[in-house]
């Protein structure tokens, strides 16, 4: 193997409450094509953003070397002074402009008065096209091509920075079957040119393919670095499984609430069926492939899943197709079919969604907790019109104390309170509303451990009082914990359903990471 | 004006005993913006006062300062509800000028009888709110466009309908809802005896409504002001009301605009704060996608916000019209913007969320009385238009540096 290119040493980063990378060492070789696994919040992306300058020098501890030579990168455009440059998962090209433009954004080639050299620009971009093997035409706006095309535009203007470190943040993330192919094929050549790259992925088939070595983290720290040949041996399967221990190795610990068993009659309360979504703006891309699953009186059923594997995007197309274009899907309640085309039917339905980001859609920031809670049940809490402010006070008063909402009084703006008790504010919101149906998406994130104990006891509560409720977390120990079954999807399928006494991290990290090819 | 007729709702402190300084201190930071402006309104109230000799608040020019002010304070009450529904309405200022046309029309050329005519007026209101509201809420046309092409649309139908010309004059009835006063009753007793009454009612409303709701939060254990400084509010309160009252009852006692002005300030601000299409709208300005995922249905919302701006404008449009005794292709022009600066100075926030109907009104008044007391005492109205500019820049600008202050 050659010298290294880059190497990080015991990067530490912490956020005001939370230590997002510990003590990370990194060292990618010159010319190799390096893998980056983990669940989602390990750390990778806040790596890569200490890497490329996101995080300035200084915000961090530990130091980084490129080339041999120590580095301090104040911004972006320093990392890429260097060659270092990342492309994200949300791409960033300005859709109206053509692609030469974009490929020159912030770059410009000047002529000699200072204006654009149209001619320069327009032949240097044709060149950067050719190396990355698309033949467009480089006037032809972003908006017109394809999103394969647009990260094959992205490499070209990596390309065009004079790159010699890529770092690609799950590249094939949107990508049809045969695009993440030629994309994969391109990042091969670039390595022959002596490029080394930094390839952030869930597929692990890819990584599989692509990939010289693999580091992998987890909960902030490097478990370990893999070199592929090494893992591979005779058997691809067996390294999968090395990468998926490496993944998942996280302690099982008990701040899980004995489950108290539901006694009442346990019918069906929620049963989807058929359940397809295309994406809002891109309605060729299927996020909701044909999902089916059911959740019983008093259960807690969990949906697993990575990054981008859809588990959102069912819940909230199912509750009032607040996502997506609907193309196929039946939803029933306790045995009922029912019409869940808006947010209101749903909630008529019976069925409530408590969102994986409170801030953007669970709360109004700058109003107060009482009226927060009220929201969903307002016409109940109302005579005529006409909101009865001493209900609603004794109500989100109950909830106060039964929650344990840590505020004064129920007159505090919302936005001032911490993420555990946003949380908490966010779940009294829709139990007071009552469904026979609670969907919970990632209710435990961002909020400290005391909070996430007492959250589970409330979940665990609720279905003990005949609620069902389907779980979706990234956090596999919360599921086990907490579920009764646990569905697993990936690229939007469900590709498993597993008992409580059968799951363990490594069988549904498993079936999360399957991918369509090998998918059983 | 009662302009004392908000409760210092203290929303954030602790419970538990505290020093009564600090008790008052917090609870005029929480409602900062709405008790610094109205601290402001008092102090400009007392410099004219003191700078004019004594005549800002001469009974004539007190109901003076009303009728003038009537129309504007209409439409401030509606763009406060339209911008803390997180929207803006351009078009209010042609719509009041088209309005008065349409009625100058009805009254003058089809010698309509007023009330039907009053009332068609208010209907053509509701249907331009309706127009720019369907294009707002169901087709998602950013509000500022729809209601540009309103401002030019509605002042284009204006000179239409009007053929260039004034028409006047309206009948007695119509121009008594800017200029009449309600009329006087009983015994001669040197004071105006039915507001004198209305002056008394207003007192007890006041008294028993602030007795009620300190109570009521003892009862829930709430953090209330402490006895003393309670009853001294009531006393202020109290003697405030008696003194403007006297003020009125001196002269030809309380006009009309007044009663309309008040009726809108109570109904409008009873709706935003108690009925549950109110909460919706703070709801949806305070943050749309969290709104409806909880189950608001916006474009309904949204829909009928727009439909009373509409209605609002068609009443302002009707007093202005019956103040100048003329329906005229000129009406009601920079009136959106006077209403925009009124709702922006009584603590509206451009994000949407925030704001009282109350706040609309003080803003309203600021600047009421900046004009009329600039007036007064000979200030060209090219000095005006600098210090009215210069009052929204600090109104705005002080409410942002106590923000950042508090750190909320």
């Amino acid at each position: 193997m050659s010298r290294p290119a880059l190497e990080m040493r015991s990067i530490t980063k912490t956020f005001p409450g939370v230590t997002a990378l510990s003590e990370v060492s990194l060292t990618v070789r010159a010319g190799e094509i390096h893998a980056i696994c983990g669940e989602n919040g390990a750390g990778k992306s806040t790596l890569m953003k200490v890497l490329s300058g996101v995080h300035p020098h200084g915000s961090y501890e530990g130091e980084i070397l490129f080339d041999g030579e120590p580095v301090a990168f104040r911004d972006i455009r320093a990392s890429e002074r260097h060659g270092i440059v990342i492309i994200h998962q949300e791409l960033a090209l300005i859709p109206r402009l053509s692609i030469a433009e974009n490929i020159f954004l912030g770059n410009e080639r000047r002529g000699r008065r200072g204006f654009v050299d149209w001619n320069g620009t327009l032949r240097e971009a044709s060149r950067l096209l050719g190396r990355v093997g698309l033949p467009d035409n480089p006037q032809t706006p972003i908006s017109d091509i394809g999103v394969g095309k647009q990260q094959l535009v992205e490499i070209a203007k990596a390309l065009s920075k004079e790159v010699k470190l890529l770092i690609l943040d799950e590249p094939t993330a949107a990508l049809n079957d045969e695009d993440s192919a030629k994309l994969l094929g391109l990042i091969r050549e670039l390595r022959e040119q002596g490029i080394a790259c930094i390839i952030i992925s869930h597929k692990l088939t890819e990584i599989r393919e692509v990939a010289d070595s693999v580091t992998i983290l987890r909960d902030g720290r490097t478990i370990e670095t893999l070199t592929v040949r090494e893992t591979a041996g005779a058997d691809p399967e067996l390294s999968e499984e090395r990468i998926i221990r490496g993944m998942v190795g996280r302690d099982l610990d008990h701040r899980f609430p004995e489950r108290t068993r539901y006694e009442g009659e346990r019918g069906t309360a929620l049963t989807v069926s058929g359940w397809t979504v295309r994406h809002p703006v891109d309605h060729q891309r299927t996020v909701v492939d044909d999902v089916s699953l059911t959740v019983r009186r008093g259960e807690i059923v969990g949906i697993a899943g990575l990054m981008g594997a859809g588990r959102t995007e069912l819940a909230m197309s199912v509750f009032g197709r607040s996502y997506g274009k609907y193309v196929a899907g039946h939803v029933e309640v306790n045995g009922r079919p029912v019409v869940t085309r808006t947010v209101p039917e749903a909630v008529a339905a019976g069925i409530a969604y408590v969102t994986e980001d409170r801030k953007t859609y669970g709360l109004n920031l700058i109003d107060t907790i009482n009226r927060n809670i009220s929201l969903a049940s307002l016409p109940g809490m109302a005579r005529r019109g006409i909101v009865d402010e001493h209900h609603e006070r004794r109500v989100s008063e109950r909830y106060r104390a039964s929650m344990n909402i840590k505020a004064p009084t129920v007159f505090e703006q919302v936005g001032r309170l911490s993420g555990g008790n946003q949380q908490k504010v966010v779940l009294s919101k829709w139990i007071h509303a009552d469904p026979e149906v609670l969907i919970l998406d990632e209710p435990t994130r961002g909020i400290d451990v005391g909070a996430k104990s007492e959250i589970y006891g409330v979940i665990d509560k609720l279905a003990a009082e005949g609620k069902a409720v389907l779980l979706i977390s990234s956090e596999l120990p919360e599921l086990l914990g907490m579920c009764d079954r646990i569905y697993t999807m990936a690229e939007g399928r469900l590709t498993g359903e597993t008992d409580r006494a059968e799951a363990t991290q490594e069988t549904l990290m498993r079936r999360m990471t399957r991918q369509t090819e090998n998918r059983g | 004006m009662r302009t004392t007729a908000t409760p210092p709702k203290d929303t954030t402190s602790p419970s538990g005993t505290q020093p009564p300084l600090q008790v008052l201190t917090r609870s005029v930071r929480t409602n900062m913006r709405q008790y610094g402006m109205l601290i402001a309104l008092v102090f400009i109230v007392v410099l004219f006062q003191v700078w004019t000799d004594g005549t800002l608040l001469l009974p004539n020019n007190v109901s003076n300062l009303i009728q003038q002010n009537g129309y504007i304070l209409i439409l401030a009450i509606g763009m406060m509800i339209v911008i803390i529904s997180g929207h803006i309405d351009l078009s209010v200022g042609s719509l009041v000028a088209f309005v008065g046309a349409m009625s100058a029309v009805m009254m003058v050329k089809h010698d309509m009888p007023w009330v039907l005519a009053l009332v068609l007026s208010l209907l053509i209101g509701a249907a331009a709110g309706a127009w720019q509201g369907y294009f707002i809420a169901y087709l998602g046309i950013p509000s500022f466009i729809v209601t540009l092409a309103g401002m030019l649309l509605f002042r284009g139908l204006t000179q239409i309908v009007l053929g260039g010309q004034s028409l006047s004059p309206f009948p007695e009835g119509f121009q008594k809802i800017a200029k009449g006063f309600i009329p006087e009753m009983g015994p001669y007793t040197q004071y105006h005896n039915p507001t004198l009454l209305i002056g008394l009612a207003t007192v007890v409303f006041l008294l028993l409504r602030e007795w009620r709701d300190r109570k009521r939060q003892l009862a829930y254990e709430l953090e209330v002001l402490p006895a003393g400084l309670w009853a001294a509010k009531c006393v202020a309160m109290t003697a405030a009301v008696v003194a403007f009252t006297l003020t009125l009852a001196s002269f030809h006692g309380v006009p009309v605009v007044m009663l309309i002005m008040c009726a809108l300030l109570l109904g409008l601000g009873y709706v935003m704060r108690n009925a549950v299409v109110g909460r919706h709208v703070y709801a949806l300005g305070g943050n749309k996608a969290a709104a409806m995922l909880s189950g608001v249905k916006d474009k309904k919302v949204t829909f009928l916000v727009f439909v009373n701006m509409g209605v609002l404008a068609a009443l302002a449009g009707c007093v202005y019209a019956a103040r100048l005794n003329a329906g005229t292709p000129q009406a009601g022009l920079n009136f959106e913007l006077e209403a925009i600066a009124a709702a922006f100075i009584g603590g509206a926030s451009m994000s949407g969320g925030v704001g009282t109907v109350m706040g609309a009104v003080i803003g309203g008044l600021v600047l009421g009385v900046l004009n009329n007391g600039m007036s007064l005492v000979g200030i060209g109205t090219d000095y005006q238009q600098v210090i009215k500019g210069l009052v929204l820049l600090a109104a705005v600008g002080f409410d942002v540096w106590n923000k950042r202050k508090a750190g909320a």
